[in-house]
């Protein structure tokens, strides 16, 4: 695992706290799973059918009847349940579903993200990304703070098209978390010790700094 | 009043040139795949194929691809699949991605009468242009239409003469609502039990959404990311 990825994800399972029912997304945010503390009592929501995902299958007791979301073959932890799409879905969009954390490739300063399609590549599909953006009652979107071009990823406004709008409550970074309110972005933490300047830097979006970040970590 | 069927090759001359068809599954899990794989063979055409994703390459719905029997595909997912991208980009297949829960909630609508809905996925993205927007108790919704199948193709765990079904795990996923969105749904059990056998407290889908039952063989259940922790 490279560095970001481990500080991204390392920041982003304290999002999950005792009790949630939690929607993962598929790649870096699956990751997120085995770092849940073992003596915390969470429920993973798997929009295929499944509420209550545990670890994958000791080798040979795979089952291809038992996948989740991302085609993974997975096991359920006792207290499980399976149920058809439109369940689980209803699930996701009445409500039900504490926390969702998922991938992004823009999150502009309103809280629009961007992570379903690039215009002029192939257009593979939202899957239930614009489903559990409006549905899950937080949304944190997990992100290299720059793309690989070294451009920011949080914008004004999303040059691609949108997953959904004004729908982001968090973005963690591998340099900072943000978060989206009544009253605008506001930066809360500044990760790895990058300082401030670094992160504004990097940053194509106009935010403030929570009273409490006095001048970095 | 059985619904077993004398085999695949008759229940799938039901599905004709044009049809839209209702597949159940999520990517390979829970596919039907004897009844796609016979389809396959008749090479029935032109067909509307509603799935959330349309298999791989080589198996599944893929399989449909490849001998070039769609003509559209309605889903929400289809990143597994190269042919597809090759089939799109020629403007060989017609496309409408739906998000999922859409998807599941539009073919739930079709199979129980209602004639739409309004949901909030999508809301401000490409696929809410041209459609319907309405504010309900201050929230915005887009409209979203049901679907209903001329057929459609169902994977269960077990079935009875009557046509009830039951689900394994995972499988069930798009199954049910399938099942009842199909004016002609076809079911493929793996386990054909005996009248009273499944306890209809355990009833998944009641028999009276199945028209033909059939006893599938030789299940594949390809497996497309095998994850496993060593003991």
């Amino acid at each position: 695992m490279s560095d970001s990825r481990e500080i991204i994800i390392n920041r982003a399972v304290k999002e999950i706290e005792e009790g949630m029912v939690v929607n993962l997304g598929i790649g870096m945010p699956t990751m997120i799973a085995d770092k849940i503390p073992a003596e915390k009592n969470i429920f993973l929501h798997s929009e295929n059918g499944m509420l209550g995902i545990g670890n994958y299958p000791i080798e040979g007791e795979e089952d291809a009847d038992l996948i989740n979301a991302g085609k993974e073959t997975v096991t359920a932890k006792p207290g499980a349940a399976f149920f058809d799409n439109a369940e689980s879905f209803a699930m996701i969009r009445g409500g039900h579903v504490d926390l969702t954390i998922l991938g992004g490739m823009e999150v502009s300063q309103t809280g629009d993200l961007a992570n379903w399609m690039i215009p002029g590549k192939m257009v593979k599909g939202m899957g239930g990304a614009m489903d559990i953006v409006q549905g899950a009652r937080k949304v944190v979107i997990i992100m290299t703070h720059t793309n690989k071009a070294g451009e920011a990823k949080i914008k004004k406004q999303c040059d691609l098209p949108l997953t959904g709008q004004g729908v982001v409550n968090r973005v963690i970074t591998d340099m900072a978390v943000f978060d989206f309110t009544n009253e605008g972005m506001v930066l809360r933490e500044a990760l790895n010790g990058h300082s401030i300047e670094l992160i504004k830097e990097n940053t194509d979006a106009d935010f403030t700094i929570d009273p409490s970040l006095s001048g970095g970590q | 009043m059985t619904k077993v069927a004398s085999s695949f090759t008759e229940s799938i001359k039901n599905i004709k040139d044009g049809d839209t068809i209702i597949v159940g599954g999520f990517g390979l899990c829970g596919i039907p795949e004897n009844a796609i794989v016979e389809l396959a063979k008749q090479g029935t055409k032109n067909l509307t194929v509603v799935s959330n994703n349309c298999g791989v390459a080589d198996w599944g719905l893929g399989l449909l691809l490849q001998n070039k029997q769609i003509d559209k595909m309605i889903a929400s997912y289809v990143g597994e699949n190269k042919v597809f991208e090759e089939q799109f980009l020629n403007g060989e297949l017609d496309v409408e991605l739906t998000p999922q829960g859409t998807l599941a909630e539009r073919i739930r609508a079709g199979g129980a009468g209602i004639g739409g809905f309004y949901t909030p996925a999508g809301v401000g993205t490409p696929i809410a242009e041209g459609k319907e927007h309405k504010e309900i108790d201050g929230k915005t919704y887009i409209f979203e239409k049901a679907i209903k199948g001329d057929a459609a193709l169902v994977k269960a765990w077990k079935g009875d003469p009557y046509g009830n079904l039951v689900y394994r795990k995972t499988s069930r996923n798009f199954n049910p609502l399938a099942a009842a969105a199909g004016t002609h749904t076809i079911a493929e059990v793996e386990e054909l039990v005996q009248i009273g056998e499944i306890d209809p407290d355990h009833v998944h889908t009641p028999s009276i959404y199945v028209q033909e039952l059939l006893l599938g063989k030789n299940y594949e259940k390809r497996i497309e990311r095998l994850t496993v922790r060593k003991a």
